[in-house]
């Protein structure tokens, strides 16, 4: 008795909080709305297609008729019926494990030396580093430099110069495919993430480098790894999140340099084959199994190096 | 890093035995302007008057960043500068959404344009630019740190409402900021193709015309280059201008774990 009177009143209690709580929000009425249209457009076009992508992954899907419950089918066909697909992950993780760390590093270092430089001659290294990631559609500078005859300026360069012997077919042989490829993505990779590096190297307090001084610091490394780093850690956090996520997305580069679909799918990748599912056979349930997956893949890597990152 | 500009650089001004020599040279011998004049007749043999891509493209892109100059930066102000309860779950929701890119959306995103008749139209890529994810968080940081609490504080003191806050202090006071957001949406619109949203020739934008000129291969190679040429000096002019208010706004760009 006395027990059940003691969760009465404490259900009371929360009742109460409850309804405290939306009075001081509802006194933030005003806040709510400023918040509003942005927050609409974003759950509207960011936050629920996910839902839904998740929700018609177990469908069968047309958009000619309704969408059928079809269990875990289309996952099990992916991975167990579909070898494209298969092939289309190894091909994602092969470039993601590459130009992921690789553009990173690439990036960081680079930022790191032009912030010795005076302010001019930084600014400018810093376009130029930058150019290749907000230019557009640029795959044509590409396409001309690996073209597969020799007047491609790569072929006609390594015959000249007696390497090799007749013209190489850089995007439609898939073994040398994937490794063009990667040179443009790298290429490509110096975006925001490479911007905030730089911002962060500029934005570190002096007074810490003398202080290591003080404390022992010999050389540059040894500065670069206790002092400089540790400082810069939130930009590297922001770095590897830009870089994460657009080395799993890649697939501009892969449909403009090797074509859609590639020789033997060989640049073949879970964005690619998302493309062909959803856009031109028109199997959305199918579609939106592999937009669920790259989800998951795609956060799920963040919050790992995030989590590494965070130990160092 | 320069060298794929500088050739193609050179290749735009190549005349014709230039660019199909053996072994290829890398610099230009004798430049003319014939690739920049063929491309323009080759524009003005497009299905609809060249005048209307270019119209499509600076209108989505001024319109849709303008858009999303208020509506992100009011949102990024008031997670940046006020308490409340949904704050910090709000904001890490677009965290996340950060950590995904837009592939994972597409299908969904085509489905909802279709049942609320905004394919064809310029309000599918214009409205879900307003809200940028991106531009929200580099602008929610930045604020924090710029714009002091106690500000904030003696304005609502004197009476001032959050929009006047909003468009009287705050936003003066963060101008690199809003720069930085606009060179990332006016990037962003500006070399959208129109995606899987746009199928009327009407209505898509000049990168999509530009594609399809690249498109034509070999034969083309000049005049491919020429457009190259073209379509890059604008996001490259823009950021040349604005650099220095670019990496003022991304020194506030960290993310805490």
């Amino acid at each position: 008795m006395v027990k059940t009177m003691a969760l009465g009143s404490e259900k009371a209690a929360r009742r109460i909080d409850i309804k405290q709580i939306l009075r001081i929000e509802l006194r933030n009425w005003k806040l709510y709305l400023c918040l509003l249209p942005f927050f609409t457009i974003f759950l509207v076009f960011t936050v629920l297609p996910v839902l839904k992508a998740v929700r018609y992954s177990f469908t069968y899907f047309n958009i000619f008729q309704e969408p059928q419950w079809i269990g875990l089918d289309n996952y099990k066909n992916l991975f167990l019926h579909d070898d494209v697909f298969v092939k289309a992950i190894a091909n994602t993780f092969y470039f993601a494990i590459i130009t992921g760390p690789l553009g990173y590093l690439i990036s960081l270092t680079l930022a790191w030396v032009i912030n010795d430089f005076r302010p001019v001659i930084r600014s400018i290294l810093t376009v130029v580093f930058y150019a290749p990631s907000i230019s557009g559609q640029l795959y044509l500078i590409w396409t001309l430099m690996f073209s597969g005859d020799s007047h491609g300026f790569v072929n006609g360069f390594l015959i000249k110069s007696g390497l090799i012997n007749e013209a190489i077919q850089w995007l439609t042989d898939p073994k040398y495919m994937m490794s063009v490829i990667i040179l443009v993505a790298l290429w490509m990779s110096l975006g925001a993430g490479f911007l905030s590096f730089i911002a962060g190297f500029q934005g570190i307090d002096r007074s810490l480098y003398e202080a290591g001084a003080i404390d022992g610091i010999k050389n540059r490394y040894q500065e670069l790894w206790f002092i400089t780093l540790p400082a810069i850690k939130p930009q590297l956090m922001f770095g590897a999140v830009m870089s994460i996520t657009s080395s799993f997305a890649t697939a501009d580069i892969m449909i403009n340099l090797a074509g859609f679909p590639s020789t033997d799918y060989a640049a073949h990748t879970i964005v690619t084959h998302l493309q062909d599912y959803g856009f031109i056979r028109f199997d959305m349930g199918y579609a939106c199994a592999i937009a669920t997956i790259l989800f998951l893949l795609m956060v799920f890597v963040n919050k790992w190096v995030q989590r590494l990152i965070g130990k160092v | 890093m320069a060298l794929p500009f500088v050739y193609v650089i050179n290749n735009a001004f190549k005349p014709l035995d230039e660019l199909f020599i053996y072994p290829p040279r890398l610099f230009v011998q004798n430049p003319t302007l014939d690739n920049f004049s063929d491309m323009f007749t080759v524009m003005s043999e497009s299905v609809i008057t060249f005048s209307r891509y270019v119209f499509n493209s600076v209108f989505v892109t001024a319109v849709g960043t303008t858009g999303m100059v208020l509506i992100t930066s009011l949102a990024a102000f008031v997670l940046a500068k006020y308490r409340f309860r949904l704050e910090k779950v709000l904001f890490n929701i677009v965290i996340l959404s950060l950590m995904f890119s837009s592939q994972v959306t597409a299908i969904p995103n085509y489905l909802t344009m279709r049942d609320i008749g905004w394919i064809d139209s310029y309000l599918a890529i214009i409205v879900p630019a307003f809200a940028m994810p991106l531009n929200l968080f580099l602008m929610k940081q930045f604020m924090e740190s710029m714009i002091p609490d106690t500000i904030i504080e003696s304005a609502s003191i004197d009476g001032a409402g959050i929009l006047d806050t909003f468009f009287r202090i705050a936003m003066p006071m963060v101008k690199p900021a809003w720069l930085t957001a606009i060179i990332f949406s006016v990037q962003n619109l500006w070399n959208s193709t129109g995606g899987n949203f746009i199928f009327s020739e009407q209505f898509k934008p000049l990168q999509y015309a530009l594609q399809q000129i690249l498109a034509g291969g070999i034969v083309r190679t000049g005049v491919g280059s020429a457009v190259s040429v073209v379509m890059m000096i604008v996001p490259i002019t823009i950021f040349i201008l604005s650099q220095s208010k670019v990496v003022e706004t991304m020194s506030a760009s960290g993310l805490k774990e």
